[in-house]
This record gives structure tokens, sequence and C-alpha cells, in this order.
């Protein structure tokens, strides 16, 4: 595919993308948070399913739970379930062994060349498991050299572990970091075990707090990537969480990503029991904004490890549950050549779309064409949240009823920007008769709450009537569009048909 | 002189690794003490490593059988919040089993 690349703007051609190593969403208009980052460190996470926006929707990641022990405390985590860092709470993952782990692991690597990202994140502490993880890190940097690896860590044991693995093909380590201060982190944890004893309440939130923070030091004078993750807890960190972000900046992490407590009282958590609430999309949005000015901030994290086989839950897990695996006969090398392939295949479909975004944003610059969305006049209309139903590649391919999350953009002024996840129960478990999705249609309600339109491939009549009660359009005829494109057309409509003046009064229903 | 692990053990490991005599293995349904090796870590630790880094209360018990980390000792969340939790959610499900065969 050939764009014409007009030359009347040589500012706006410096983001040349001549080599292939810029993303447009990285340098171009739409505000991603990769664009600010040194060369050095937006290679490493080009192909990054975590971390790049564009890649994300190629490329998957998975996780082994291979480390079930735990060495500090959180208020939102029940310890019967896995880590509420990491995964949704209420998740129990089937334990591995390092061994049965590596297996796994090759066998999905081999079905799925876009698994590109081997992550381990517990369901406890990976570093407070230091055999079991190392161990799996090992042999597969040994014998799978083309996964990228990455751990994720509560922080209390990281000191000890940066020379283990810095010798490993670590891509790069998460740390859980919630505060900064020791009389806020006394809220979050009630416990760490710290040399042979456990340590109650402030004093221990201390030694976490200062372990953490020695540990992102240490790893990123070594040139090892480093992501923050923080859970945003309403009236305990939720005003702090600026202070962590301009730390752990100025210490060389390279993204930080705020979550949302998810605290019910059926998770048996302190805080789910205690009744503290987690916050509201508008209110988790709003802190992301105030930190971005700060700090890069990570927006697509899908805080999940339920995409550990597939890509954008497509379930596959049980094509690889151990007891297949077991059978399977990998021939790895083979593999690693097939992957090879479909990775560069993939890389030169990213190249050319970056190349598009990067013609259109130039011819938007140099005001030659009127692209959908970029009229000037549009600076005046107010900023529209639509949610998208995607399996993935970058376009609207996904039923309403089927979508088990709707990815959250942001359009304004002719420029979309991506904004996060939301999950949800589909609507429709399936067939065509959904006689009892009705509850399930209230929860993704209430999900896609502070959206206007919601985009898919299809649209029942069933969900239609609720969906436009509760202020948010359906709209089924972008299938197949690129996302970016078919959100800016809407958006463009909405404008035309002067409905983007004054924010409409939404009449939620009660969920 | 031992401790015992009980049936609220959750597997998670995490006590195995730390116990000084490896008294300590894994069974089912549940991790296991081999009493007869299990020394209370006297001579070793101040505490006790097992029940030190235990995250459930009450799945250790010491020689006397009483429970090392007694309810609401490490989560903070007090018997009396259990129990109403408890029956909230036991109510949750008798009004569904009502709603389902009326
Ligand atoms: S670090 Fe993870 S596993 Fe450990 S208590 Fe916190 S949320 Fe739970
Ligand atoms: S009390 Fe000490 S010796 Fe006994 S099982 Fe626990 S860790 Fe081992
Ligand atoms: S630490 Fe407690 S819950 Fe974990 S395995 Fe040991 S006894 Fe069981």
């Amino acid at each position: 595919m050939e764009l014409p690349v007009l030359n009347s703007s040589p500012a706006a051609n410096s983001v040349s993308n001549a080599d292939g190593g810029c993303d447009s969403h990285s340098c171009g208009s739409t505000g991603d948070q990769l664009g600010h980052l040194p060369e050095h460190i937006r290679a490493k996470v080009h192909n990054h399913p975590c971390y790049s926006e564009q890649a994300h929707h190629y490329f998957a990641r998975m996780h082994v739970a291979v480390a079930p022990a735990c060495n500090i405390q959180c208020h939102y985590c029940n310890r019967k379930y896995d880590c509420s860092n990491e995964s949704r709470p209420g998740v129990v993952s089937e334990v591995l062994t390092p061994v049965q782990a590596v297996k796994k692991v090759m066998a999905v690597a081999a079905n799925i060349p876009q698994m590109t990202v081997l992550g381990i994140a517990g369901p406890g502490d990976p570093l407070a498991n230091p055999e079991r993880t190392f161990e799996t890190f090992r042999e597969l940097s040994e014998k799978a050299p083309d996964i990228k690896l990455c751990v994720s860590t509560n922080g209390l044991a990281l000191p000890e572990s940066v020379e283990e693995l810095s010798k490993h093909n670590i891509d790069h380590v998460t740390i859980t970091i919630n505060c900064v201060d020791p009389d806020v982190g006394a809220k979050i944890y009630p416990w760490i075990f710290w040399n042979n004893k456990r340590i109650m309440g402030r004093e221990g939130a201390e030694i976490l707090i200062a372990q953490q923070q020695k540990g992102l030091e240490m790893l990123t004078a070594r040139g090892i990537l480093v992501k923050v993750n923080s859970v945003m807890i309403p009236g305990v960190n939720d005003e702090h969480l600026a202070e962590v972000s301009r730390v752990v900046k100025s210490k060389g992490a390279f993204l930080h990503n705020v979550m949302p407590l998810i605290a019910e009282p059926e998770h048996g958590t302190f805080y789910g029991l205690m009744g503290q609430s987690g916050p509201t999309h508008d209110e988790l949005q709003k802190l992301q904004d105030a930190c971005s000015g700060d700090m890069n901030m990570m927006r697509h994290c899908r805080q999940c490890r339920a995409d550990a086989v597939g890509l954008l839950g497509e379930d596959r897990g049980q094509e690889f549950t151990m007891d297949k695996i077991e059978d399977m006969e990998i021939d790895y090398p083979a593999a690693m050549v097939k992957r090879a392939e479909v990775h560069a295949e993939i890389a030169r479909e990213l190249e050319i779309k970056e190349k598009a975004s990067a013609a259109k944003a130039e011819l938007a610059k140099a005001g030659l064409v009127a692209i959908q969305g970029l009229k000037k006049d549009v600076l005046k209309a107010r900023p529209v949240l639509m949610a998208v139903a995607t399996k993935g590649g970058g376009v609207i391919n996904e039923h309403f009823g089927h979508a088990s999350e709707f990815l959250i953009y942001e359009a304004h002024d002719g420029d979309v920007r991506f904004i996060g996840h939301r999950k949800t129960t589909p609507y429709c478990e399936g067939g065509d008769t959904c006689g009892d999705g009705e509850s399930a249609l209230d929860v993704t309600i209430r999900e896609l709450s502070g959206c206007e339109v919601v985009l898919c491939s299809k649209v029942g009549y069933e969900p239609w009537g609720p969906l436009e009660a509760a202020g948010i359009q359906p709209n089924g005829e972008h299938a197949m569009e690129a996302i970016e494109d078919a959100v800016l057309a809407v958006y463009e409509e909405m404008r035309v048909a002067g409905k983007l003046e004054a924010k409409p009064v939404l009449q939620q229903k009660a969920a | 002189m031992a401790f015992e692990i009980i049936e609220t053990c959750v597997n998670c490991y995490a006590c195995e690794p730390l116990c000084p005599n490896q008294a300590i293995y894994q069974a089912s349904p549940h991790f296991l003490i081999d009493p007869d090796k299990c020394t209370e870590c006297i001579g070793d630790y101040m505490d006790a490593q097992c029940s030190s880094i235990c995250p459930i209360e009450g799945a250790i018990l010491d020689e006397l059988g009483r429970e090392v980390n007694p309810p609401g000792s490490l989560t903070g969340i007090s018997p009396a919040l259990l129990a109403k939790y408890q029956a909230a959610v036991e109510a949750t499900y008798q009004t569904a089993l009502a709603a389902k065969s009326a």
C-alpha cells in the first residue's frame, strides 16, 4: 500500500519512520505513552504486547503459575486466590512445576507464534519463590531464546534477586508500588515476612517501601526496564499516587500503570469486607490524566493474565491443558523458524500501518486535505468516549454479544486516544437466543458507563434498546474497519449532527 | 513438641522452604508437618518460621492445639465481620433458592 507523503511540513517529517523503528502512535498526535521514551527503550518495547499499543493487537503474552508463595499481605488480596496485583480477584491458577511450565510455554509458542512474552507473576510473589521462578527462566532462556521473559513482584525480595535476574533473558520487571510513605503503607499492608520474622504495620511497610525503591534503582542502573504498577485505593493512596509517579520516574521507571482497586465482599479481602470501594472509571481516568503530565502512563494494561493463551481474550486454554501437553512432540528449532517468519510478517504489517498514519498526520498538519474529524472548527467540540468490540488486529471485528472486553477510546478534536480496557461477561454466551442474557447486559452497560457509542461488528435487536436508553449508541456500521478511523468517523458524524456541543444527560440504568 | 498444619491450609508452599528441619512436606489435600522432625524452631529462630509466613489464620496449630495465628491477627478481618459476611452470603443464597423454587 503506497500512500502519498507530502513534504510540506519538514518539522513533522522529522519523526521519520524510514527505519520502521518509530511507531506512529509514539510520535504522532495520539499521545501514546511511548513517545517520550529514549530510542533504546522504545526499541525494546516496540513489539511488546504489554507496552506497545500497536503491537498488542498482534502479539500475545502468556503467564505460567509456578510461584505460589508470598512474603507480604496486601489488604486487597485473599491468599486463597492468586496475587491480586497481577490477576483479577478470585482467580485460582493451577500451580505448575518449573518442568511443566517450560513444556507448556514451548507448546504454546510452537503453536501460537504470536506469543512473544512469558511472564511469571505468581499466584504469589515470584521472587518469594526464587528457585521455582529462576529454574523456569533458566530453562527457557536456553531452550527458547526467542521468548522474552518478564517478572512481576511486590519488591520485597527484589534487591537480593537483581544479580540473578540480570543473568537471564529478562525483558522487564514490574514492581507493584502503592506508596512511598510508610503511613500510607500501613493502611495497605498489614504485615511482611522479613529476616525470619513477621513484621506488622508501619514498620513492615517502611521496609517494603525501602526494598522496592532500592530494587528499582538497582534494576535501572543495570539497564533493565522497570514498569511500576499501582493500585488506586480511594481515600487511602489516591492523592498520594501523583507523588509515587514522580518518585518512580526520577528513579528511572519507564512506565507507570495505575490500576483500579477491585474490592467486593465476596472476595473475602479486608478491603472487600470493610466496604472500601474502588474508583469509578471517571476517577481512575482523572488520576491517570493527572499523573501523565508527570510520567508516561500505560493505559492499555490488560490487568489480567487470562490472556495467557491466545490473542485478545480468544481463549485457547483448552488446547493446552497439562495432559494434552505431555503428549505433544515439540520440535522447537523448527517452530522457531516459523515464529521468526510470522514475526517478520507482523512487523511488515505494522510498518505499513505506521507509514499510513504518519502520512495521514502529515496531510492533516499541512492542512491540505480535510481528513475526517480534522477540520479546524472541530476545536470547540467536547471529547467523547467510545467502546469498541474487537478480537484483535486493530479492527472492529467482534459481536457486541460475544465481547468479553471492550477497548475504550477517546475522540477529541480530530484526535483518537486509547484509554483502557473494560471487562465484562459476554452478553450472549454463545447461541443466538440469549433469553438469560438480561443481567449480563446490565453489567455490560454499567461497565460502559461514560461511553456514548459502542462500536462492534454486529449488535442484536435485544440489547439495542437498553443501550440507547443508557445513552450508549450501538453502532455496527463500521465492521472490519480500522478502529481509529471508525472512531474518528463516528465522532465527525456526531459533530455534523450537532451532538458535540453539550454533554448529554445520561439516563443511567440502575444496575 | 510439634506444630501441626490443618485443613484450612491453602497449599501456598510459603512455609516449606523455611523450615530449618525440613519437617514440612507437600501432601494431599494439604501440606503437613512431620511431628518427629519439628522442633518449633527452638534453637534456630526466635519465631517459628512456618507460622511467621503462613498467610492463613488458623492453618497452623501449636503443640497444645491452639491457633498460632488466631482469627483477625493477620488480615485485620475480625471474626464478627467475617460472621456478618457469611450471614449475608447465606441470606443471598437462600433468597436465590427461594426465587428459583417459586
Ligand atoms: S503481593 Fe500479591 S500475592 Fe502477595 S499479598 Fe499482595 S496481592 Fe497477594
Ligand atoms: S515450627 Fe519450625 S521446625 Fe516446626 S515445622 Fe514450623 S518451621 Fe519447621
Ligand atoms: S504457609 Fe500456611 S497455607 Fe501456606 S502451605 Fe504452609 S501451612 Fe499451608
